[in-house]
């Protein structure tokens, strides 16, 4: 009879630590043990949060980050899953191109910044330049390997059923290479953010590295709080995104059937 | 192949090919996987390749496929001589091989032109999973899974199905209620059936001609001439599937003639012991 009392007890269980802290930090601003300059309370953070949406900057911020991010992953991704399909598919493009991209993946994306400064200058081509280096690897590698680990008995099947080579293509070896390829994205769009992050640190006009910056400047801590807020949010929300994906696309798959009573 | 050729693949119970094996050889490097078989199969007939795992048996299939060339012989098809993967020819692995990523539908209609989707539905129904069509094969058993493969391969409507141990992975139960279901496509399709097992009792059920491979080259060509639908507790089946057994295993009494040559090994080795 107290079954149900339990269960939402277990539910409500994993929120009491962080409910508790945000609740020691709102207290502990308030009654001045907690130095508004080193971290305002929960409530101002979110007043300012809201003022920021009011007055619309903080939406313009938002979608120039964003758009920044998103071109970047198009680019380097796009280009990551190309090459992919291509060393994968063809063995002297992997000859060709393989170790060359091995080798270059050594690099961090990171150590780049003095010379891509040198070479963009610092406005929006050496954001775009960073992101794609950055998360060209992840699916170019989850690519080359999802084709390759595609079993060759549903090939050498797909073949004595007559399907042709597009056939071969689009209806066995990119269906067997989707799960890779989407490790690969998950990989890219963490990465996406933190190059993101840094980049705008560095400089920028817009966006919300501007918006934290120039807060710092202005010794506005509420908002420089509010800015890696929106770094979080956006973070969580690309993985939203990529595990939406996984879950149609890989639908087939018993590793992503939703499980009755499972959470999801 | 040609568009032309389509038509005659497309009339129903286009019955069976003349499948001819003439001198047919397989060597992987040194090894001679196949030498020197020479058979020739009639068109409607269901032949079983039993033999020890390694012998040769699913290398004559793949040649007879066109998924391997022979290294030297021919393979004709109502004689003429062939090479190659065939519209005519489907084959049935021992793993199912569906597409895990698509329906039951769909990998039924693999390789259909899109105006014959239907008949997909028709042939699962068939195999007795018509109401299963929208299911992802991870939710199939492993006889069903099976099932489905067979429906893709009849789906073509083949001259020649050629089966690589297709029930090697199923329980007993299920491997009887599939004997039954494969005999009656069979005998319902005409086509030309070619049966690779190491299951003796089932190349009896099924075939009307048990062939053994053995370093690779048919050893025993023997006749299974029981009325079907066959009874696995009948003592003229009984007898036969002994027979081809005790050949199988070359125990002392499937040839009397040579009794020394084919006494096991050990027995041999403690001869020598006890001298």
């Amino acid at each position: 009879m107290n079954r149900p009392y339990q269960a939402v007890l277990q539910r409500l269980l994993p929120w009491l630590v962080p409910l508790g802290l945000i609740a020691v930090w709102q207290i502990s601003a308030q009654t001045g043990w907690l130095s508004s300059r080193v971290l305002p309370a929960p409530w101002d953070v979110l007043r300012a949060a809201a003022a920021l949406a009011t007055s619309g900057e903080l939406w313009t911020h938002v979608q120039v980050s964003a758009g920044r991010a998103l071109l970047g992953l198009a680019i380097g991704g796009g280009l990551g899953l190309l090459l992919g399909l291509l060393t994968g598919s063809v063995r002297t493009a992997e000859t060709l191109l393989d170790s060359t991209i091995q080798m270059v993946r050594n690099i961090p994306a990171l150590a780049l910044i003095p010379l891509v400064i040198l070479w963009f200058g610092i406005d929006e081509a050496a954001k775009l330049f960073l992101i794609s280096v950055a998360v060209f690897f992840p699916i170019y590698l989850n690519t080359f390997h999802g084709i390759r680990n595609v079993d060759p008995g549903l090939i050498e099947m797909g073949r004595t059923y007559g399907l042709s080579r597009w056939g071969l293509y689009t209806r066995i070896i990119l269906p067997g290479a989707l799960s890779s390829i989407l490790v690969g994205l998950r990989f890219s769009l963490g990465l996406m953010w933190v190059i993101l992050i840094v980049a705008e640190t560095i400089s920028a006009q817009a966006g919300i590295g501007y918006l934290t910056m120039n807060a710092r400047e202005f010794l506005q801590t509420d908002v420089v709080l509010v800015g890696i807020l929106l770094y979080a949010l956006l973070g969580k929300l690309a993985d939203v995104f990529a595990r939406a994906l996984e879950r149609w696309w890989l639908r087939w798959h018993p590793g992503y059937q939703r499980v009755a009573g499972g959470a999801a | 192949m040609k568009p032309h050729d389509l038509p005659t693949e497309l009339v129903p119970a286009a019955g069976g090919v003349r499948l001819t094996l003439r001198a047919l050889s397989k060597r992987f490097g040194p090894r001679e996987v196949l030498r020197d078989n020479h058979l020739d199969i009639a068109p409607g007939e269901f032949v079983a390749i039993v033999g020890r795992s390694g012998c040769g048996k699913s290398t004559l299939l793949r040649l007879v496929a066109g998924l391997d060339s022979p290294s030297s012989g021919e393979l004709l098809i109502d004689g003429t001589p062939v090479q190659g993967l065939r519209e005519s020819t489907r084959i049935m692995f021992q793993d199912s091989r569906l597409l895990p990523w698509a329906r039951v539908l769909d990998n039924v209609a693999l390789g259909l032109p899109a105006a014959e989707r239907e008949r997909a539905r028709d042939v699962l129904a068939q195999v007795g999973l018509g109401d299963r069509t929208g299911d992802w094969p991870a939710r199939l058993s492993g006889g069903q899974r099976q099932r489905v493969a067979l429906a893709r391969a009849l789906v073509h409507r083949p001259r020649l199905l050629l089966l690589d141990e297709p029930l090697g992975a199923l329980d007993a139960l299920t491997r009887i209620e599939m004997h039954a279901l494969i005999e009656g496509l069979w005998q319902r399709h005409g086509f030309t059936a070619l049966l690779v097992t190491h299951d003796v009792q089932e190349a009896v059920a099924l075939a009307d001609r048990v062939l053994l491979i053995e370093d690779g080259a048919i050893a025993l060509d023997q006749r299974i001439a029981l009325p079907r639908p066959r009874r696995q507790g009948d003592p003229a089946f009984a007898a036969l599937e002994k027979t081809i057994l005790d050949r199988v295993l070359q125990l002392p009494d499937a040839e009397p003639a040579t009794p020394d040559a084919s006494w096991p090994p050990a027995a041999a080795h403690a001869l020598r012991w006890a001298i």
